[in-house]
């Protein structure tokens, strides 16, 4: 009997390693499948317009010429708006709820919390065409887009900040107040070395939703063409805004351009997850 | 945009109706493509269905491309598209010979909002040159041609246009392509390169609420959504040299001066007539001559000869022309080579 049941468990043991192996490698595969479509598919437009599709601010999809500058623009600048109002909020918040506030207070705020989370993003696109362009006066502009990404990430940020604070020793906090530090100063010598690499992480994921949120960004950004200015209230437009208005109407050489933007925004992603882990990595040590 | 709405449609669509008729003999057909005639595909859907209660229609939208790509991978039983396929996609249609159906014409208002102005002229110049933003004062010496008379305000002009690839985008476009040609620099397409100092609104509900709440803008928006947010719109000169203002009839007018190839293809823009309206814009629906199931088949025939038979009574109270008599004839017989 005893052999027999080692013998099945072996037979699970096996079939277990390779189903979770299999599953590791569906991941990779359809990455890379991914990835080679759509690089595949943008490369008609790449042959066409060459480094000039990276720096051309032009986007004339009548005359057959696509220039992503303005997109690229678009998208870098709302998403470091975003980050830059919603990185102090978050940061903010995570203390608060993990250092400040009285124990009753947190789970609630919490809770709030990932609420905001799980508001759809269209939600949050409508509530930013009705009440910050049209009743604020912001109008539809990279500052609308940026306030309502900065709304749509601070959750993210906030929810990964506050495990990464709570990671800090209790031990190294209770030695830095029996050695009379303030609360603040217990924050800034205890809990601060002990997060920084984890808080720049937070960041970074917020950025790439930033990055890569498309309706709320297309409702509210103002679909301008061209533009590539500091001047926040400006109309502007972002990559994948761009790819959700103009795809269904588009012809051939068009929805390659497009692809080839799809294509430029999953490397931007990319290489952000990577600079975040490189930082993260670094810190550590 | 609008291809993620259509989505949504064709889901709920899929929800909703299962209950097959009493003799099981029921059938479901699927459509999508053009927003430019959803209107009149619910109002013809909703008519048919009373007629015919074994016959389920569903149409989704989603814009002509999107219609063209169903139809053409057999996602779709019929499309419907402002305009037709480029040669070579053309014989990419998985379901073999295809046929043009006109459906109904439609005007591109010019529509502006501008106190105390309301009545406006345009020629096709003129219209060129301020959405190309050559002109940026609406007392600029050439609207000032245009209406002899008019006290213009010395205000700056905001111009209008669609933020998602449009067929009415493209309608337009072609109108001062033609109209305009040594004026206008833009070309043709469905997202043309407009000046960054321009405002984009998502369909042409979108263009309208932008002309509704901005003084002094201008935008082109279709007839049914310019009135239905109660804009004032341009009359507009064509080749005729007459100034017509945009109405149902004045795009039928235009219908009549159309050149109309053997496939039933034409191009109804800048058309001759003396009460033509100038952008007066085309809309077909596509069917294959031999559908591959017999039964679905014979239902689209009859929902075909129904949207050129009777429904075109339909048309005008949408803000729609129907077609024109020798079009519709032309329509009729197209339908007839249907094979069930």
């Amino acid at each position: 009997m005893a052999i027999d049941l080692r013998g099945k468990r072996a037979h699970a043991d096996t079939a277990f390693r390779w189903l979770a192996f299999a599953s590791a490698a569906i991941v990779l595969l359809v990455l890379a499948l991914i990835a080679l479509t759509m690089a595949g598919r943008a490369v008609p437009v790449l042959d066409r317009m060459g480094l000039e599709f990276f720096t051309s601010r032009r986007w004339s999809p009548a005359d057959g010429r696509f220039g992503a500058l303005p997109f690229l623009w678009g998208t870098l600048y709302t998403a470091a708006i975003a980050v830059a109002l919603a990185v102090p909020v978050s940061l903010g918040v995570a203390l608060f709820v993990t250092q400040v506030a009285p124990r009753w207070l947190r789970a609630p705020i919490v809770y709030l919390l990932d609420l905001l989370a799980v508001v759809p993003s269209v939600v949050f696109g409508l509530w930013g065409v009705m009440v910050l362009s049209q009743h604020f006066g912001l109008g539809r502009s990279f500052l609308t887009a940026g306030v309502i990404l900065a709304i749509m990430i601070t959750p993210i940020i906030t929810s990964l900040a506050r495990e990464v604070i709570e990671t800090t020793p209790e031990s190294e906090k209770e030695a830095a107040l029996a050695l009379g530090a303030t609360r603040w100063e217990m924050i800034v010598g205890a809990v601060w070395p002990h997060s920084k690499a984890g808080l720049v992480g937070a960041t970074m994921l917020g950025l790439g939703r930033a990055m890569g949120e498309t309706i709320a960004a297309a409702l509210v950004i103002g679909s301008s063409l061209g533009q590539v200015t500091l001047d926040a209230f400006a109309p502007g437009n972002s990559m994948p805004a761009v790819i959700a208005n103009e795809w269904g109407e588009a012809d051939e050489l068009h929805k390659s351009a497009l692809i080839a933007l799809a294509v430029t925004l999953f490397v931007i992603t990319i290489v952000v997850n990577m600079g975040a882990r490189a930082i993260v990595e670094r810190s550590k040590r | 945009m609008k291809t993620w709405i259509a989505l949504f449609a064709v889901l709920l669509a899929g929800c909703g109706k299962k209950t097959s008729g009493p003799g099981g003999s029921s059938v479901t057909l699927n459509g999508s493509g053009s927003t430019f005639q959803k209107s009149f595909q619910e109002v013809a859907i909703e008519g048919f269905g009373k007629a015919n209660p074994g016959i389920t229609i569903n149409y989704g939208g989603g814009g002509s491309g999107k219609g063209r790509q169903d139809f053409a991978d057999l996602v779709t039983d019929y499309g419907c598209t402002d305009s037709p396929y480029k040669p070579d996609d053309k014989a990419k249609a998985k379901g073999g010979e295809l046929l043009y159906v006109p459906i109904l014409l439609g005007a591109i208002t010019v529509s502006y909002n501008v106190d105390g102005l309301d009545t406006l002229q345009l020629s096709a110049e003129t219209i060129a040159k301020i959405f190309q933003r050559d002109i940026q004062k609406w007392n600029d010496p050439a609207i000032a041609a245009d209406n002899p008379g008019a006290t213009l305000p010395d205000a700056g002009i905001v111009v209008a246009h669609r933020s998602d690839g449009s067929g009415t985008t493209h309608q337009f476009t072609m109108f001062l392509d033609a109209a305009a040609s040594g004026t206008w620099k833009l070309k043709s397409g469905s997202t043309v390169e407009w000046s960054a100092d321009t405002q984009a609104g998502n369909g042409n509900g979108g263009v309208a609420q932008i002309i509704q709440s901005t003084k002094n803008s201008i935008g082109y928006v279709d007839l049914p959504d310019a009135k239905a947010s109660g804009l004032k719109f341009a009359a507009v000169k064509n080749a005729a040299g007459k100034y017509i203002a945009p109405s149902a009839a004045a795009a039928q007018a235009a219908g009549d001066g159309v050149e109309i190839k053997d496939d039933l293809t034409f191009v109804s823009v800048n058309a001759k007539g003396e009460a033509a309206y100038p952008i007066t814009a085309p809309t077909w629906c596509m069917v294959y001559t031999k559908p591959a199931d017999k039964a679905k088949g014979a239902a689209l025939k009859k929902y075909f000869e129904f949207m050129v038979g009777d429904a075109q009574k339909l048309v005008p109270e949408i803000d729609y022309a129907p077609l024109p008599k020798p079009l519709q004839d032309k329509a009729l017989a197209a339908v007839a080579k249907i094979q069930t």
